[in-house]
């Protein structure tokens, strides 16, 4: 059914579909709204889960590591400074082989203080075996929670997942989505059923310490499932499309990409504005078209090099820094077509919340297309 | 009542010979019994029990860090309420990660008053990381972090009144033993284990590879804790204190006496002024819980 909602409103919705049986989430712009609205769910009996009004980030992800551990699906969200409170637990999460499902109202990271909009806090946790999905606008962050939880839960891959969305620019952004029904998520998501669990009937030691003898074999099995959640997104995305009429099955996306001659590479709410622009410049002749990744961990570096086989020139735009060196879409985009003759450039762009327009879209174009690159985009010389 | 014959935490682990906490851990699981869930953190106990692909534990157990077991127990807590399920959630952890690191956690899980028992084996500092303070070190112990030298007599401040906190958060049963009295250990973990919400025993683990002292006399070690009113050994119910163990006091130079980490108070020369100063301490123990027979 279609429904006009808030993003926060659509992703607390979908979450309540999936009946996660456990919550634990503590309060950070601008993820509140999906919390406040659980808690009135939990509150208003439409979600029978246990709320638990934890005392800091670091306690929600950790009694949600519990939760798991014990048999249950758990949700959480977050955003920046409670996400990098979370970073010990969130590697220890991966580590433990818990399909938790989390969401990031992706933030800027202090300092300065800004509660505004970048990735920098989703991708500075890119190393910690998360899955990164990341939404371009409202109906894809609800569905995406969806398919994260089938995705998670396989016994293949059991692992944990981000599902990213742009702080403000959707989670406060009123859009209308089509929600589905209960039936109709029960369908696709079953009950979760543990690969393995706290019981006292059967005990086992969760969470021991690794030797060198053991712990690189640890990793390598972390590395193998994540390698492997390639082709579950791609399976479970594609069921996805045949049961809500919306697929899922790539993690990258092209618009008007198959005669492009440059291409933009891009995460998030900036895509819609970049398939705006592209439109426009198309009418002006240019060929420029857009590679959406949808799925940042695993990478697609495969898929984006044989998306990009006909294309002379990139434009990353990356709202984030690898302080020190780059962005960090770029440095993958630039791994992934190593070898090839492919210029790749690289824009720092909209971090804590500046505002990127079409006519910015089409300047970066422009920049490229003279081979400049590998710079902030929009800095205010006025300032430095 | 449970089988108190079981043993749930097997022999053959890597605790130094003589540890005190891993004699209370046996006595804890036959206190607490078969249909138990343990939550550990990090520290001495979680190291020397589960070198992977090895454990200690016969009952379910789970580690995830130093600083988060109340929170991990606080979700499992939730998820066997919404399955249904009647496990007993306790948490076994050191000094370090109860009374340090852990608060924040742990204040939140006693907050919100979860049926869970968080037991803190006390060896009175960091043990696994090579016996550093912790809030729990005592006044003038020697410490690789507090160390004993010309211008330092070791330690500076009073083991943080962690109890009295837990009592302050309206948890229903807190109580303090010691692995040298472990009838009275097991019977206060059987007591805590079966009083909905949020209980705590604190446990004094005399440690003889941290304090100095042969592992041959963890028990007499522990014993004059007690005898000395270093170590009170009491129940409160409700922030009440019900019981507090009467003892005919020891001066507390015979406790002292026999661990390194008290050496400096003995040699070169026994420093009676600063004696006179723990000896003070027991004494406000002794008056505060009425324990002089
Ligand atoms: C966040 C974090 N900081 C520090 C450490 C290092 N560390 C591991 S165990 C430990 C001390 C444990 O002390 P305690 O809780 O008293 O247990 P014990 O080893 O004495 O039994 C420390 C400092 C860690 N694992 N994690
Ligand atoms: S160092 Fe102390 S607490 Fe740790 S195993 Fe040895 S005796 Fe036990
Ligand atoms: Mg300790």
């Amino acid at each position: 059914m279609k429904e006009i909602l808030e993003g926060s409103h659509a992703v607390a919705e979908a979450t309540r579909l999936c009946r996660p049986e456990v919550i634990a989430a503590y309060p950070i712009t601008p993820q509140t709204h999906i919390v406040e609205a659980l808690a009135q769910m939990v509150a208003d009996c439409r979600l029978q889960s246990e709320y638990i009004c934890v005392e800091s980030e670091f306690s929600a992800l950790s009694a949600c590591l519990g939760a798991s551990a014990a048999g249950s699906r758990t949700y959480s969200a977050t955003t920046s400074q409670g996400l990098a409170l979370m970073f010990e637990v969130c590697f220890n999460v991966a580590g433990m082989r818990l399909p938790i499902v989390m969401t990031i109202a992706n933030r800027a990271m202090s300092a300065p203080l800004s509660i505004w909009n970048d990735q920098q806090d989703s991708i500075a946790l890119r190393d910690s075996g998360w899955i990164q999905l990341y939404a371009e606008d409202n109906q894809e962050a609800l569905d995406l929670h969806i398919l994260a939880y089938r995705v998670c839960e396989d016994h293949d891959i059991l692992l944990p997942a981000f599902v990213c969305f742009d702080g403000f620019i959707l989670t406060h952004t009123y859009e209308p989505v089509d929600m589905p029904t209960q039936e109709e998520v029960d369908a696709y998501l079953p009950a979760f059923n543990p690969y393995q669990r706290l019981d006292a009937k059967d005990p086992i030691s969760f969470g021991m310490y690794a030797t060198p003898d053991y712990y690189l074999e640890f990793r390598y099995e972390n590395q193998r499932a994540m390698l492997r959640a390639k082709d579950a997104i791609s399976k479970y995305g594609a069921l996805f499309g045949e049961q809500f009429g919306r697929d899922y099955s790539g993690l990258i996306e092209g618009y008007k990409l198959e005669d492009a001659e440059i291409a933009l590479i891009a995460m998030g709410s900036i895509c819609g504005t970049i398939k705006d622009a592209i439109d426009e410049m198309r009418a002006d002749g240019k060929k420029v078209g857009l590679l959406k990744i949808r799925c940042y961990r695993p990478f697609p570096d495969e898929e984006i090099a044989s998306a990009l086989s006909h294309i002379k020139t990139v434009a990353v735009l990356d709202k984030n820094i690898s302080l020190g060196s780059k962005g960090a879409v770029a440095l993958e985009v630039k791994d992934a077509l190593y070898g090839s003759s492919i210029d790749v450039y690289d824009y720092i762009l909209g971090l804590g919340g500046r505002d990127i327009r079409k006519k910015d879209i089409k300047a970066i174009v422009d920049l490229a297309e003279k081979g400049s690159g590998d710079m902030f985009y929009g800095l205010r010389e006025e300032l430095l | 009542m449970v089988d108190k014959t079981l043993e749930l935490f097997e022999c053959g682990h890597r605790a130094c010979g003589g540890c005190g906490a891993s004699s209370a851990v046996r006595m804890i699981l036959k206190g607490a019994g078969e249909n138990t869930i343990v939550v550990s953190p990090t520290g001495c106990l979680e190291v020397f029990s589960t070198p992977y692909p090895e454990t200690a534990w016969k009952v379910p157990w789970i580690h995830s860090l130093f600083e988060n077991a109340s929170a991990v127990a606080s979700g499992i807590e939730a998820s066997l309420k919404r399955q249904g399920r009647k496990e007993k959630i306790i948490i076994i952890g050191g000094d370090g990660a109860t009374v340090d690191i852990g608060m924040l956690c742990l204040s939140g899980a006693f907050e919100r008053n979860h049926d869970i028992t968080y037991i803190c084996y006390d060896n009175e500092a960091y043990m696994n990381t090579g016996i550093q303070r912790s809030g729990a070190t005592p006044f003038d112990a020697s410490t690789t972090t507090s160390p004993a030298g010309s211008c330092s007599m070791g330690n500076k401040h009073q083991k943080k009144d962690v109890p009295a906190i837990l009592a302050a958060h309206g948890a229903p049963y807190v109580a303090t033993a010691t692995m040298a009295y472990p009838t009275d250990l097991m019977k206060k973990v059987e007591t805590a284990v079966n009083t909905p919400g949020a209980c705590y025993i604190q446990v004094h683990a005399p440690c003889c590879t941290g304090w100095g002292f042969d592992g041959s006399k963890t028990i007499e070690v522990g014993k004059l804790a007690v005898e000395t009113g270093l170590w009170v050994n009491y129940e409160m119910m409700n922030g009440i204190v019900k019981k507090a163990k009467k003892v005919k006091r020891k001066p507390v130079e015979e406790y002292l006496s026999v661990q390194k980490r008290f050496r400096h108070l003995f040699k070169p020369q026994k420093n009676d002024a600063e004696i006179a100063k723990i000896q003070a301490i027991a004494d406000a123990n002794a008056e505060k819980f009425g324990i002089d027979l």
